[in-house]
């Protein structure tokens, strides 16, 4: 599958980093419930690390679209609440 | 739903959310291809903002280190001047501003690494859009209506999500710059406070009087400087002539 690393770029890895992924996920939860932010970005860099490590990366001219896309590691407490709960800070169109 | 799998979904959806789609696929070929043009003119613009915004404050950054710089000089003087309590005062607020500077220091480092990263994915996105422009003249020139159709959809959701990407790169930025602005403006005020009772003249404001201090530092200083250059430090100190502007007393 293809992976997006967010302001990165994109990743095709086997599907089965999918549960090491989700792993991590548990990790970066427990995280923003125990507003640890230090944690959290330890956490989001161990899911880029994962991709990464694990994929090969497409070149800057192919235009697939991804299966899924990693959040940036520097992301704040509040961002991923806000993703958590609402998903409100992603904008709506890109910006100009 | 875990993290990455609900910013998977959100972002795809607002990615091609953006995407506008016509009825004859020739037609969605160049108008994609158009917009995207526009969105790669926007990224620059963005990336500009960004830049200029950044370099205010680091100018701003300057000006307060020199103004922690001040308040330390402040302090010495008023020791000087035997007013502990005023050389406290200084140095508290000398050490509230180092903390404030320390925590722009820090977002100003993250803000760094978000605009190298977005100058990387407006390389790229230049990239996809050339790579759209060739392949959309294959696509027009080889496929069917219906095998285009599929061809452009997924062009099209390819290059979207890079759109979207870079272009959340660029408001993040922008915030970024945005909160730490809104914290040097505060540490402005905070700082310049002194500077403006001194002039609508306002009686007991600390800064009035660890400013008067320093002033009146430099004019023994200046006094003392004078005396040694005429050479008559014996004489009587009412009838030194005054340096400053602000004494009006003169002799009858």
């Amino acid at each position: 599958m293809i992976v997006r690393l967010l302001g990165e770029g994109q990743f095709r890895v086997d599907d089965a980093i999918i549960a090491r992924l989700n792993e991590l996920d548990a990790e970066i939860e427990r995280a923003v419930a125990g507003g640890d932010e230090h944690a959290l970005w330890t956490g989001l860099q161990a899911l880029a690390d994962v991709v990464r490590t694990n994929g090969r990366r497409l070149s800057d001219d192919e235009l697939t679209p991804s299966d899924a896309v990693i959040p940036p590691e520097d992301l704040s407490l509040d961002e991923a609440r806000e993703l958590l709960s609402e998903g409100g800070f992603i904008p709506d169109a890109v910006a100009t | 739903m875990g993290l990455w799998q609900r910013f998977t979904l959100i972002f795809k959806s607002k990615a091609s959310a953006a995407l506008d789609r016509a009825e004859d696929p020739n037609q969605t070929l160049d108008y994609s291809y158009e917009q995207q043009l526009q969105q790669l003119q926007n990224v620059k613009r963005g990336i500009a903002d960004v830049t200029t915004a950044k370099k205010r404050l680091e100018l701003q950054y300057t000006t307060m280190q020199q103004q922690v710089d001040k308040l330390d000089g402040q302090a010495r003087d008023a020791l000087k001047a035997n007013r502990e309590d005023l050389a406290r005062e200084a140095l508290t607020r000398k050490a509230a501003v180092q903390a404030q500077l320390g925590d722009i220091m820090t977002q100003g480092q993250q803000l760094e690494a978000q605009q190298q990263k977005l100058i990387e994915g407006e390389k790229t996105l230049a990239a996809k859009v050339e790579s759209f422009r060739t392949q959309k003249e294959v696509i027009k020139a080889q496929y069917s209506a219906a095998e285009a159709q599929v061809r452009i959809s997924e062009a099209a959701s390819g290059i979207g999500e890079q759109m979207q990407d870079v272009g959340l790169a660029v408001e993040r930025a922008k915030d970024k710059t945005q909160q730490m602005q809104a914290r040097a403006n505060a540490i402005d005020e905070l700082t310049s406070a002194g500077a403006l009772s001194d002039l609508t003249g306002g009686g007991d404001d600390i800064d009035r009087q660890l400013q008067q201090i320093s002033q009146g530092s430099q004019v023994d200083d200046e006094l003392a400087k004078m005396k040694a250059e005429i050479g008559q430090g014996e004489a009587p100190k009412q009838l030194e002539p005054e340096p400053a502007a602000e004494s009006e007393e003169k002799p009858a």
